[in-house]
């Protein structure tokens, strides 16, 4: 299999530097741009596997650059952002990206993400095999619909299910309330956040050692949650 | 004559003077002898001269009454559109002030500064409107006649017969910067007006012929030209004595002018002045209120608090004298401040009653000593005005007193007859003892007219039941004439002089009353604090005194003026205009003054020793009660009081603000000190770490260079916490935290929190016990959350290794409890208050900025919940934290089985 084609899309040239190292060291193939436009020029010709852009650009925004691709590319996007800055995160992610790393960020976070993007696209292409997700002492089957934890099964509610199955088909990513309550409970239902938030509530309850510190479903404040995947 | 020093004070005066001439505007006046010699001509001509060098000149008000060639100098110049008033079917065209002081220009034209401005316009007079504009910094340029002129008013009138009833003081005159005389020979104006080509539409045609006639126009120019040449020898002066030069410098002269209730007194004033200029010397206009002049009549009383006022605007002191004799009062009070000359009228009383009762020019030379005495020729005014005499006394409306005189004089009587057994007829003289005892109590109880009636009353009684023949007004012998007569006189005497003292002890009275109020106002201001209890003692004071109702207005917040509490009356938006610009101009304004007559209160300026402090409103009950100068005096002098007291008050805050700001400075050195510390630390430990790596990095062996990166991590999370924490507490402080509550399972939020730190966690023991029930919480998740991060990351700092934490959620019906607890040493005892403060640290130059907990309470806060700390008795401390359970919590999630 050939390596991953990864395109940076930043513009301050120390951290083009360190995730050169980073990138390349893991066996990426890295292609760099410096402006949104150059960005997405290159994501254009150079077909990648990810992309990450960092959300201040000096020329234009972040948030351009990725509807930009999504107009013809659903290529895994992860962008860099400012801590503090839930609000564009989420918008960043409605807009279409996947994925987010707060700065500063430790390289091993980034290479996380990356992991976790190139499976979903992998695992997209190689499709229905994967019927059981394992993670931990979590365990789904999602062919005859059943989870274990320490191979003890858990009766979920429907809803529950639905919500677990959600995470599951994201796994590693993180999923913001908007599009939990899209694909659990419908379009109409996107202003009601905590339901999500109880029934996360109820999962954790039923699927954590110690619900009040999570292993598996994690909570991103003002952003989302996501389910670990390793 | 010696030469003297400039007074130190005099010149700071002056120079203080150059200072604000500097930021008015210039004012250039082109005066004429008459009406048509071409002023309006040659101000325009001059305009526009002004506009080709680039000066950006307006016309504000320009009369060309028609006239080709002006009219052909308005072209090319910007106009203001004149203030249109409706008056009596017609519209007047005036000059829109408003407008003029908006447009804001280098230079503006006004033409005819002596015109009376139409009712409902701010000013009275356009020389006032012009005052303004040069108070504004705007050049003027404007155009007067020398019968304008105050005090010439009355000599023009004298020359010419046509009293020209508007006029400019000469103040006004005297201020400007240039005067420019526009000459034209008599002729040649006698040409122009027999051409058709002069205007004067205030006056009628007839007093028009009359008025340009050679002769007059020959005085008029003179008069011009003295006037000007007056101006040109005074600033000479000024100039002369500023520079210390030459010998011609009067000694200290001061004048004294004598008003009498007569019709005479504007000429005598006007004289005054005059003579008070050329000698360059102070002036003061004095009144004596004798007790005959208590009674006169009220018009006649209105004539001398006008002629007071006229003295006033001509740059005098005004004085009320009290005193028995008006002869004795000047003298005193010319003595007392060293008056050099007196000028008095000159006596209007018959040759006779000057050689019996001596008139009170006489009496002054006689006790002058060596104050020169001037006596002004007093003629008869043209318009005929009706003179009171003197000593008429005012209708009386009160028929009470005459009957009680009526009633004692019959005690008298009764008294009289019963002395008849023991006396017997032969003592008359006892008799009348008995009368003029009964005249004088009348006198002394019921004032003048009264005890006139009961000395007639006396005689008639004393006559018809007394004297023989008895009840018979005959009498049988011509001596008893001469004892009535005598016994007249005797009563007559004494009730004048009982009257006197009367009047005089109530003017005394009402004189003490004033100082008593004066004073007890400023006692009890003098003994309060605080602003407001201020002004309600002031208000209170004030308009008992003055009987009206008071409002006082201080500058807002945004700086407007805004009537404070305890006002009496309230301001509509008229009112309020007229105290704005009372406030704005330093000078009264409304109800009595000539600006602004129309407003339904007098406003007048707060000045204390810094500067305005506000605005005084006073709405007497009478309205005419705060017209005469000396009410308005005394109604000054409460609100200088008060003004003193406001700004007491005021340094008072400043003082207590100061030492706030001084505090919070200290705070801030504090803050450098600390951050630039907190901040140079792990830089430091990266500067080297790096550098270390990079000098000698063949040479370290793989765990040293491994555990230098680690510390280079370490620290650069710890300075991304300490960067986080200042922007924080910056948020904070400046309001500009958002809170994005929703409604959030807490276990949530403390699980975030864990997570996040879950490398300084290590492989301590944490304990969480959140009941699943419960209730969701109305928070912003993100400040929660970094609350507990605080909390926990204080937890690690200050416990050793692997002690545990424990973190417990409690909820009673109102509000959530969440307590952070550990095992490690606790807080000093006592300081559990003072862990919140800023940059406070338990053990001195402990890691982190101290900031933490004062943004977690500041987080705390901003959701309507505490935070506080406690010592645990098992040894270590708890944090605990609430937030309330406020608003409607969403509707029940729908269960699903």
């Amino acid at each position: 299999m050939p390596d991953p084609i990864v395109v940076l899309i930043e513009d301050e040239p120390q951290i083009r530097k360190f995730l050169r190292a980073t990138l390349e060291g893991q066996g990426y193939r890295l292609f760099e741009a410096t402006s949104g436009a150059d960005g997405v020029v290159e994501v254009g010709s150079r077909q990648p596997d990810v992309v990450i852009v960092d959300l201040g650009l000096p020329d234009m925004d972040g948030l351009d650059v990725i509807r930009r691709m999504r107009e013809w590319t659903d290529v895994p996007v992860i962008v860099l952002s400012a801590r503090g800055g839930e609000r564009d995160k989420v918008t960043a992610l409605d807009a279409g990206a996947d994925d987010y790393v707060s700065k500063p960020f430790s390289a091993g976070e980034l290479l996380a993400r990356i992991r976790v993007a190139l499976r979903h696209t992998a695992g997209a292409s190689h499709e229905a095999d994967d019927a059981v997700f394992q993670v931990g002492s979590l365990r789904v089957d999602l062919l005859r619909r059943q989870v274990f934890v320490d191979d003890k099964e858990i009766h979920l509610t429907p809803i529950e299910y639905k919500l677990l199955t959600t995470l599951v088909h994201h796994a590693g990513k993180v999923v913001t309330h908007q599009q939990l309550l899209r694909e659990v409970w419908g379009p109409s239902h996107t202003e009601q956040a905590h339901y999500a938030r109880v029934y996360m509530a109820h999962l954790r309850q039923k699927l954590e050692a110690e619900p009040a510190r999570p292993r598996y479903l994690l909570t991103e404040p003002g952003v989302g949650y996501r389910l670990a995947a390793e | 004559m010696s030469i003297e020093r400039p007074d130190p004070e005099a010149l700071l005066a002056r120079v203080k003077a150059e200072e604000a001439r500097q930021h008015r505007g210039k004012l250039k006046i082109f005066l004429g002898a008459a009406a048509g010699v071409g002023k309006t001509f040659a101000m325009l001509e001059a305009v526009r001269e002004q506009k080709a060098d680039g000066i950006d000149a307006v016309v504000g008000y320009v009369e060309t009454h028609g006239r080709a060639e002006t009219d052909a100098l308005l072209q090319g110049l910007e106009i203001l559109p004149p203030r249109m008033v409706d008056y009596r079917s017609t519209a007047l065209r005036e000059l829109d002030l408003d407008a003029a002081l908006a447009r804001r220009p280098a230079l503006i034209l006004v033409d005819e500064l002596a015109h009376t401005n139409a009712a409902g316009l701010r000013h009275a007079k356009r020389w006032q409107d012009v005052v303004e504009l040069l108070d504004a910094g705007i050049d003027v340029y404007t155009t007067m006649n020398v019968q304008h002129l105050e005090t010439l008013n009355d000599v023009v009138a004298k020359i010419t017969g046509v009293v020209v009833r508007e006029t400019v003081p000469d103040s006004v005159f005297e201020q400007a910067d240039e005067v420019e005389l526009i000459d034209l020979p008599p002729d040649e104006l006698l040409e122009r007006f027999k051409d058709g080509k002069v205007y004067m539409p205030e006056q009628a045609q007839e007093a028009v012929k009359n008025f340009f006639r050679k002769g007059n126009l020959i005085a008029l120019r003179e008069l011009a030209l003295r006037r000007t040449a007056e101006r040109v020898d005074a600033q000479m002066r000024v100039y002369m004595h500023e520079h210390a030069i030459g010998k011609a410098w009067p000694t200290a002269e001061r004048l004294l002018v004598c008003i009498s209730p007569g019709p005479e007194s504007a000429r005598l004033v006007r004289a005054a002045k005059r003579m008070a200029d050329r000698l360059g010397a102070p002036w003061v206009a004095a009144y004596v209120e004798t007790p005959g002049q208590l009674q006169l009549p009220a018009d006649v009383r209105d004539r001398v608090t006008q002629t007071l006022r006229l003295a006033e605007q001509l740059g005098a002191e005004t004085v009320r004298l009290p005193g028995e004799k008006m002869s004795d009062a000047i003298l005193h009070f010319a003595h007392d401040r060293n008056v050099t000359k007196i000028v008095v009228g000159k006596p209007r009383r018959r040759l006779w009653t000057r050689i019996l009762i001596g008139s009170i020019v006489d009496a002054l030379v006689q006790g002058s000593g060596d104050i020169d005495i001037y006596v002004i020729s007093a003629e008869r005014e043209q318009q005929g005005v009706p003179q009171a005499p003197l000593g008429r006394r005012a209708i009386p409306s009160d028929w009470a007193p005459y009957g009680w005189a009526i009633a004692v004089v019959a005690v008298a009587t009764g008294a009289a007859w019963l002395t008849l057994p023991f006396f017997g007829l032969a003592n008359l003289v006892d008799l009348v003892m008995v009368y003029l005892l009964g005249i004088v109590v009348v006198a002394t109880r019921y004032g003048r007219g009264p005890s006139l009636l009961a000395s007639i009353l006396s005689v008639a009684a004393l006559d018809y039941f007394f004297v023989p023949p008895v009840f018979t007004f005959a009498v049988s012998d011509a001596r008893y004439v001469f004892t009535f007569a005598v016994m007249l006189i005797v009563g007559l005497v004494t009730s004048g002089l009982a009257a006197r003292i009367r009047t005089q002890a109530e003017a005394a009275r009402q004189r003490e009353q004033r100082t008593a109020a004066l004073y007890a106002m400023s006692r009890e201001l003098a003994s309060t604090r605080g602003a407001d209890k201020l002004l309600t003692i002031a208000i209170r004071h004030i308009s008992e005194v003055f009987r009206s109702q008071v409002v006082v207005l201080l500058p807002g917040p945004g700086g407007a003026l805004v009537p404070a509490e305890g006002g009496q009356f309230t301001l509509d938006s008229n009112e309020l205009g007229v105290s704005k610009w009372v406030h704005e101009h330093h000078q009264p304004a409304g109800l009595g003054t000539s600006t602004l007559p129309g407003a339904a209160a007098l406003y007048l300026p707060l000045q204390a020793p810094r500067g305005p402090v506000g605005v005084l409103g006073v709405r007497p009950a009478d309205r005419h009660a705060l017209d005469a100068p000396d009410q308005l005096h005394q109604l000054e002098t409460f609100g200088n009081q008060t003004a003193l007291a406001i700004e007491r008050a005021q340094l008072a805050d400043e003082a207590q603000q100061n030492q706030v700001r001084m505090e919070t400075e200290r705070l801030r050195n504090s803050l450098l000190s600390s951050v630039s510390h907190d901040l140079r630390t792990p830089l430091a430990t990266i500067t080297g770490a790096a550098t270390t790596i990079l000098e000698n990095g063949a040479k370290l062996n793989d765990r040293t260079r491994r555990g230098l990166l680690e510390s280079v991590r370490e620290e650069a999370e710890r300075l991304n916490r300490l960067v986080q924490n200042l922007l924080e507490m910056t948020r904070l402080e400046s309001g500009a935290l958002q809170l994005r509550k929703e409604w959030h399972p807490l276990e949530e939020i403390i699980g975030a929190a864990l997570s996040r730190l879950g490398k300084e966690l290590g492989d301590r023991r944490v304990e969480t016990r959140v009941p699943p029930d419960l209730p969701l919480v109305p928070i912003d998740d993100v400040l929660i959350e970094q609350v507990l991060v605080n909390l926990l990351d204080n937890a690690v700092k200050y416990t050793p290794g692997g002690s545990p934490i424990r973190i417990m959620a409690t909820s009673t019906g109102e509000a959530v409890t969440v307590e952070v607890a550990d095992h490690g040493p606790g807080l000093p005892r006592g300081e559990e208050d003072r862990v919140f403060e800023k940059f406070y640290r338990a053990t001195p130059g402990g890691r982190g900025a101290g900031l933490g907990l004062a943004i977690s309470q500041g987080i705390v806060k901003a959701h309507g919940g505490n935070i506080w700390a406690q010592n645990l008795p098992e040894g270590g401390v708890a944090f605990l934290f609430t937030l309330p359970l406020t608003g409607k919590p969403p509707a029940s999630v729908p269960a699903d089985a």
